[in-house]
C-alpha cells in the first residue's frame, strides 16, 4: 500500500458513519488497500500522472466555510430544488427544503436505507474503478434521489458542490444515488465549482444511476473549478429496458481532473447519448474515460466529445464501446474532435471498439486539428480580424454542442462564461442571437 | 476603382492567370465570362487575398492603393467584397454574431462606433427581408443547413449590410433556379448607385439578362481574350466558347 492509500484510509477512521453503511465502507476499504497503485503501465491511467495526488501530505477533511465562499460562486439560474455542499458538507441553510424522494443518507428511514443498500456500490464496479473503492470506504453521507413509478420529478434537482480555500490541501467526498423506477422521469444537474482562489484540495465524487424500464434521466455534470484543484469523479449508469439517459458534461480547471462515464445497457431498447466538452488551459490536465457496455440487443448509444486544449494543457479522451455477443442490432456512435491552440498543448485520444456481435452498426472517429482555413478566410474576407475570427471559430466549435443542451438555463449559464474564455465578451448579442 | 494590369497569378505552383488586365471605373458593371479552368475563380480569390492564391507579377490598385499592400480583412474594410461561389458553413457561429462582427469591424476601421445590438438586429432583420430570407436565419449557424439558394442570398445580404465599393460576384448564379436568381439580381441592381462597381464572374449568359453589364470580357487561358458590350455575351451564347478559342489561336 502506498503512503497515499494509507493516509486516505486513515481518514475513514475519523468519520462517524451509521452502522448500516459499515459493510460497504469495509468492502471499499479492503479493495482500496488491496489495489496496486496505478502507474504509467496501468492502461486506464497511462496518459496522466497521479503524482499531484500523492504529493498531498497529511490528508484531512475539508472544513466548514462561511457563506461568502458560496456567494462567490454564481449558480445556474433555474427553478429547481437546490442542494448546496461546501467542501463535501451539506449546507442546509443554503439549500432548498428536500422534496419527497430526495433524501440525505444520514436521514434515511429503514425503507430508504434498504433502497440505498440495494443499489449503492452496486452500479459501479469498484474492482475496475479504484477511486470508487475509496468512495465506498468514505461513505458517511450522500443524496438519494428516488422517483416512483410513472412519476415525474417536479423540479430539476440541482446539486452545487463548492470547494473553498478553507479546504486547501483537504479532501471532500461526494456521493449521489439516483433511482428511477419504471416509467419515471427526472432532471439532475451536478455542478462542481470553486471561486478563483487557490484551493488545492482533492474531490472524490461518485454518482450511481439506475434508470428503470422506460424511465428517462436528463443528467448534467458541470465541472468549473479553479486551477489547482484535484478531482476524480465517475458517473455510473445502469439502463434497463427502453430506458433513456441523456447526458451533458463539461470540464474546465484542475491540474488533475479525471472523470469516468460508465454506461451499462442492460435492457433491450435502451438509449443513451452523451455530449462532452473539455477546455483545459494553462497547465491543466483533464482526462475523460467513457465506457459503454452493450450487453443486449437493440440498444443505441451516441457520444460526442469535443475539446479545445490550449497553452501547456493536456487532455485525454478514451472512449470504449464494448458490444457483447448477444447485443445484435446495436447502433453505437462515438465522435471525438479536438482543437489544439498552442504548440505545447497535448491531446491523447483513443476510441476503443470491441465488437463481438456481427449485426451491428458502429461508427467512431477521432480528429485532432487546427481551425479550418477556409472558414477563417471566409470570416476575414468580411473584414473580421484574424484574431477575432480565431476566437469566433474556437467558440463555435464547442457552441455547436452547447446549442444542443436541452436545458435553456444551462445554455444561458455556460455560453457567456465559455465565450469569455475565447475573448468574446458580447453577452448581450449572444442573448439576442439565441433568443 | 479597380485597375488590374498584366496580372499573373498561381495556385499551388500552377500558373493560372497570365497577363490579365481590366480597368473598372466607379459605377461600372463588368462581367467576366469564360469556360471552366480559364481562371475565373482564381481572379476573385487572388483579389480577396485567399491563402494559397498568389499574384506573381503585374499590379492591382484598388481605390488608388496597391491592393497587395493590404491583408484580406483590410481589403474588406476598405470596401472590397467577394461573394463566394461556395459559401462556407460554420456551425456554432451564429449568422447574427458573424454579421455584427463584420459590420462592427468595418465601422471601427472608418472611425465609427459599434452599432448597438438592438439597432443591429433591426437592420439585420430588414436586410433579411430584402433578400427574402426569414429572420430566423439570423439565429442559425453561418450557412448551416442552408440550401444552395439560401447561401447565395445570404452572400447578397452580407453585401447589402457591408455596403462595399466594389462587389465581386464569383459565379453567384451557378446552381440557382430562376426565382432565386431574380432575388439575387434585384439585390445587386438595387445597390447600383452610380458609384459602386461590380465585377460579375459567371459561366452562364443567363445572369446577364438580369444584371445588365456595361462591359463583357471573355477570359480564356488566364487572360482577357475579347472585350465588348453586353452583345458579346449573346454572341458567346450563340457560338460557344470554342469560337473564341479558335479565333485567338
Amino acid at each position: 500500500m502506498t503512503d497515499f492509500q494509507q493516509s486516505a484510509l486513515q481518514l475513514a477512521d475519523k468519520q462517524q458513519a451509521a452502522a448500516w453503511l459499515q459493510p460497504l465502507r469495509e468492502q471499499g476499504a479492503s479493495k482500496w488497500s488491496a489495489a496496486s497503485w496505478p502507474g504509467r503501465k496501468t492502461e486506464a491511467w497511462k496518459y496522466i500522472s497521479l503524482a499531484p495526488l500523492q504529493q498531498q501530505n497529511e490528508l484531512r477533511w475539508g472544513g466548514e466555510a462561511d457563506d461568502s465562499a458560496i456567494d462567490a460562486v454564481e449558480q445556474v439560474e433555474l427553478d429547481a430544488t437546490c442542494l448546496v455542499f461546501v467542501n463535501g458538507r451539506f449546507n442546509a441553510a443554503r439549500s432548498s427544503s428536500l422534496p419527497a424522494g430526495v433524501i440525505r443518507f444520514v436521514d434515511a428511514d429503514a425503507a430508504q436505507q434498504d433502497m440505498i443498500q440495494q443499489h449503492l456500490g452496486q452500479v459501479v464496479d469498484s474492482e475496475r474503478h479504484l477511486f470508487a473503492a475509496l468512495s465506498n470506504a468514505w461513505i458517511e453521507d450522500g443524496i438519494l434521489l428516488h422517483v416512483a413509478r410513472n412519476q415525474k420529478l417536479e423540479k430539476p434537482l440541482y446539486i452545487l458542490n463548492v470547494a473553498t480555500p478553507e479546504a486547501s490541501a483537504a479532501v471532500a467526498s461526494q456521493r449521489l444515488l439516483v433511482v428511477l423506477e419504471e416509467g419515471s422521469e427526472a432532471e439532475v444537474i451536478e455542478h462542481f465549482a470553486s471561486d478563483a482562489r487557490e484551493q488545492n484540495g482533492f474531490v472524490n465524487s461518485l454518482t450511481e444511476v439506475v434508470v428503470g424500464a422506460n424511465a428517462r434521466l436528463q443528467h448534467y455534470r458541470i465541472n468549473l473549478e479553479e486551477e489547482n484543484l484535484l478531482h476524480v469523479g465517475g458517473v455510473h449508469v445502469d439502463l434497463h429496458r427502453d430506458a433513456r439517459f441523456h447526458g451533458f458534461t463539461l470540464a474546465q480547471g484542475s491540474r488533475l481532473k479525471r472523470i469516468d462515464y460508465q454506461l451499462n445497457m442492460r435492457g433491450e431498447g435502451a438509449h443513451m447519448d452523451l455530449n462532452g466538452v473539455y477546455l483545459p488551459r494553462n497547465k491543466q490536465v483533464i482526462d475523460y474515460h467513457t465506457n459503454v457496455e452493450h450487453c443486449v440487443p437493440h440498444c443505441t448509444s451516441n457520444e460526442v466529445f469535443r475539446g479545445i486544449i490550449g497553452d501547456s494543457a493536456k487532455a485525454v479522451f478514451n472512449g470504449r464501446i464494448h458490444i457483447h455477443p448477444k447485443a445484435q442490432k446495436t447502433l453505437a456512435e462515438l465522435s471525438n474532435k479536438n482543437l489544439l491552440t498552442s504548440r505545447t498543448a497535448e491531446i491523447n485520444t483513443k476510441p476503443e471498439l470491441e465488437i463481438y456481435a456481427d449485426d451491428v452498426r458502429c461508427a467512431h472517429g477521432a480528429t485532432i486539428a487546427q481551425l479550418d482555413e477556409t472558414s477563417l478566410f471566409y470570416l476575414q474576407s468580411r473584414g473580421i480580424s484574424a484574431a477575432d475570427a480565431t476566437s469566433m471559430l474556437s467558440f463555435g466549435f464547442i457552441n455547436e454542442l452547447l446549442n444542443q443542451v436541452p436545458e435553456q438555463a444551462i445554455q444561458d449559464y455556460l455560453r457567456p462564461r465559455l465565450a469569455s474564455l475565447f475573448g468574446k465578451g458580447d453577452e448581450a448579442l449572444g442573448r439576442l442571437s439565441y433568443e | 476603382m479597380l485597375k488590374i494590369s498584366d496580372l499573373y497569378g498561381k495556385v499551388e505552383e500552377k500558373d493560372i492567370l497570365k497577363g490579365l488586365s481590366i480597368d473598372v471605373k466607379p459605377g461600372e458593371v463588368h462581367a467576366i465570362m469564360g469556360p471552366n479552368g480559364s481562371g475565373k475563380s482564381t481572379l476573385g480569390n487572388v483579389l480577396s487575398g485567399r491563402p494559397g492564391y498568389e499574384a506573381t507579377a503585374g499590379s492591382v490598385t484598388f481605390k488608388g492603393r496597391n491592393l497587395f499592400d493590404m491583408d484580406t480583412e483590410e481589403r474588406a474594410r476598405e470596401g472590397l467584397f467577394l461573394a463566394f461561389q461556395y459559401p462556407v458553413e460554420i456551425p456554432g457561429v451564429s449568422n447574427m454574431e458573424f454579421l455584427k462582427a463584420a459590420v462592427d469591424a468595418k465601422r471601427k476601421h472608418h472611425g465609427q462606433s459599434d452599432l448597438s445590438s438592438v439597432d443591429f438586429l433591426k437592420l439585420a432583420r430588414e436586410t433579411c427581408k430584402r433578400v427574402n430570407l426569414d429572420a430566423s436565419f439570423l439565429k442559425r449557424g453561418v450557412n448551416e443547413g442552408f440550401s444552395g439558394g439560401e447561401k447565395k442570398r445570404n452572400e447578397i445580404m452580407q453585401m447589402m449590410l457591408l455596403e462595399p465599393d466594389l462587389c465581386i460576384l464569383d459565379e453567384t448564379d451557378s446552381g440557382l433556379d430562376i426565382d432565386a436568381l431574380q432575388v439575387v439580381a434585384d439585390g445587386v441592381n438595387a445597390m447600383r448607385d452610380g458609384n459602386r462597381s461590380f465585377l460579375v464572374v459567371t459561366h452562364y449568359q443567363r445572369l446577364l439578362d438580369y444584371i445588365i453589364p456595361d462591359y463583357v470580357h471573355v477570359l480564356a487561358g488566364g487572360r482577357i481574350v475579347k472585350s465588348g458590350d453586353k452583345s458579346l455575351a449573346l454572341e458567346l451564347e450563340a457560338k460557344g466558347y470554342g469560337w473564341l478559342e479558335n479565333e485567338v489561336a
